[in-house]
């Protein structure tokens, strides 16, 4: 719990700063918040593209009993989470077609749903295994940015690094894969070894993104500033670098007031995350409307 | 870019004694086909008859089950540079918020790993952003190209499509059906820009088409798919009464209307197949 006498905003942001600062578990917070807000904002950014939020969720729910599992086997919960999700993307890499949105949605989306129940009620056997005494179940679920450790910081910056080099490398053969399976297939881009490629690269977000935000609200930093990005922009590098922007806004900002306020941290990055969300899309949509059709594109569409 | 003279001495397709299964099912045997370079040919015939399996033939994805293929004097694989492809679709999505000249420039380079730079510090980058500006003005889609591509209506669409299929400059077009999802004045439009396409670059191009008259008098040939068989030739003397009945083993009775149109009568076409809203040629 946040001790209460330290709830108190000075307003004064370098005083706030060394308030917040000055115990390591608070730096080791804005750490990893930080790193988890760039990965989970690149790799969230080509999920929306996807169409493949239904995945991600499912990651998530399959990253709870794993995280429950470790808990309970007395092992570090980052081994739970990265261990349970990345086994999460391999299952789902074999149900999953090729080439993004698209075809034969309806039957993957069902296979994903039955992954996503069973996951959730494994959860719930090893919670009650625990004798209803897992402490931190509220944590797993919800996200905590106490007791974050050095070691956990390290390997949660290895993780973002690895997946952001390949990222990086195969981006360009995944945003055609993506939005045009089909061509790129016949110029020869291996589809489906890339839709297997990013479900991991998925799942090492998700894993990484629930340790801060809890599995059930990975969605604040995974969808939310990649759809309000995509929102602004219609350009793939700049909307890229806006949701990374965006993710670490929300995080920045909803570690900030989480600390200084009786209310946990998840409660306010998704809030922050949807009032940036709602803002942007009810200005895109005024935009639209205002803006002549024929004008140019830059106004009429709201692309920047 | 001046027009290119005929290259390969073979053609730039041909397919001998060639047979096409779909897992167990044949689809079609016995095909022999002769396309020169630079021709603009429609592929035609029911649905089934095996269409798309000929482009998926062509672009190496699909192995003949007999008989031999070349593309541009190659094996389909190693002609896979040269090829631009247009797969049938229903559009993007409207909620697709990329911008219709990214999806041009994903032909050019889509295929290549790690991150461009930017173009500002890349020579080759600022020539690759150039070749795709000049496909956009080349399809006449430069209004539209900065506007996110699912908001473009389908005949929008499709001319960035058909830049993107350009841009990498390819020897041999293949367009599955492009005029399909198109009202009757786009038909012509598009039609009639592929056919300039072809003649000024001297780009081979077959088009897989449900109905034949829009693109009737940009033909140069067609091959007619039906009852498991192919033929080619000049389309007036394949889209025949009796041409088309020894394909089909029935009788079929070709009409022309006072327009030019041509109509086909009397194929046994599958029930529920039967789509007859002009008079389509392959009906």
């Amino acid at each position: 719990m946040i001790p209460t006498e330290l709830a108190g905003l000075s307003l004064n942001p370098v005083t706030d700063f060394e308030a917040m600062t000055e115990f390591p578990f608070m730096v080791n917070a804005l750490w990893a918040g930080t790193i988890v807000a760039v990965l989970a904002g690149a790799i969230g950014w080509f999920m929306v593209l996807r169409r493949q939020t239904f995945a991600g969720h499912s990651l998530a729910m399959i990253a709870f009993p794993g995280a429950a599992a470790a808990a309970l086997a007395g092992l570090p919960l980052a081994v739970g989470f990265f261990g349970a999700c990345g086994l999460g993307a391999l299952g789902l890499a074999t149900v999953s077609r090729p080439g993004g949105a698209g075809s034969g949605a309806a039957a993957e989306s069902a296979a994903i749903g039955t992954l996503q129940a069973l996951a959730l009620g494994l959860g719930f056997l090893f919670v009650n295994l625990y004798n209803g005494q897992l402490a931190n179940l509220e944590s797993l679920l919800f996200g905590t940015f106490l007791g974050i450790t050095t070691g956990q910081v390290q390997t949660l910056l290895w993780v973002a690094v690895a997946a952001l080099l390949v990222l990086a490398a195969i981006g360009r053969p995944l945003l055609f894969a993506s939005l045009d399976g089909e061509v790129a297939r016949a110029v020869g881009v291996p589809t489906r070894l890339l839709g297997a490629a990013f479900l991991l690269l998925l799942g090492l977000a998700v894993a990484a993104t629930a340790q801060i935000t809890g599995a059930l609200l990975v969605f604040a930093l995974l969808v939310t500033p990649a759809a309000t990005a995509q929102q602004l922009t219609a350009r793939p590098g700049l909307g890229l670098a806006l949701s990374v922007l965006l993710a670490l806004l929300v995080t920045w900002v909803g570690l900030t007031i989480a600390y200084f306020s009786p209310y946990p941290v998840g409660f306010w990055v998704t809030t922050f995350a949807f009032g940036l969300y709602v803002v942007v899309r009810v200005g895109a949509e005024a935009a639209r409307r205002w803006a002549p059709r024929a004008g140019t594109a830059t106004v009429g569409a709201g692309v920047v | 870019m001046p027009p290119r003279a005929p290259i390969t001495a073979g053609g730039a397709i041909s397919l001998d004694a060639a047979a096409a299964h779909r897992g167990s099912r044949p689809v079609w045997s016995g095909v022999d086909l002769r396309i020169g370079e630079g021709e603009f040919v429609a592929v035609l015939g029911p649905n089934g008859a095996g269409k798309s399996t000929l482009l998926d033939v062509l672009l190496g994805l699909l192995p003949l089950s007999e008989g031999a293929v070349s593309v541009l004097g190659r094996s389909p694989r190693a002609a896979r540079g040269s090829i631009g492809f247009l797969p049938q679709r229903r559009g993007f999505d409207a909620a697709t918020r990329v911008r219709g000249r990214e999806v041009v420039r994903l032909g050019l380079d889509g295929s290549r790993w790690g991150l461009p730079l930017p173009s500002r510090f890349s020579a080759a980058s600022r020539r690759a952003g150039e070749r795709v500006e000049e496909m956009i003005e080349l399809v006449g889609a430069s209004d539209y190209a900065a506007r996110p591509i699912g908001e473009l209506s389908g005949g929008e669409q499709q001319r960035l499509l058909i830049a993107q299929a350009l841009v990498r400059e390819p020897r041999l077009l293949l367009l599955d059906e492009p005029l399909d999802s198109l009202d009757l004045s786009n038909q012509a439009a598009v039609a009639g820009l592929v056919q300039r396409i072809c003649r000024s670059r001297g780009v081979t191009v077959l088009l897989v088409a449900h109905d034949v008259n829009p693109i009737l008098p940009y033909l140069d040939r067609v091959v007619y798919f039906a009852a498991g068989r192919g033929i080619e030739g000049p389309p007036r003397e394949v889209i025949d009464g009796p041409t088309l009945s020894a394909l089909y083993g029935a009788p079929i009775e070709v009409l022309e209307a006072s327009d030019g149109r041509l109509v086909v009568v009397g194929t046994p076409e599958p029930a529920g197949h039967q789509d007859c809203h002009h008079g389509p040629a392959d009906a």
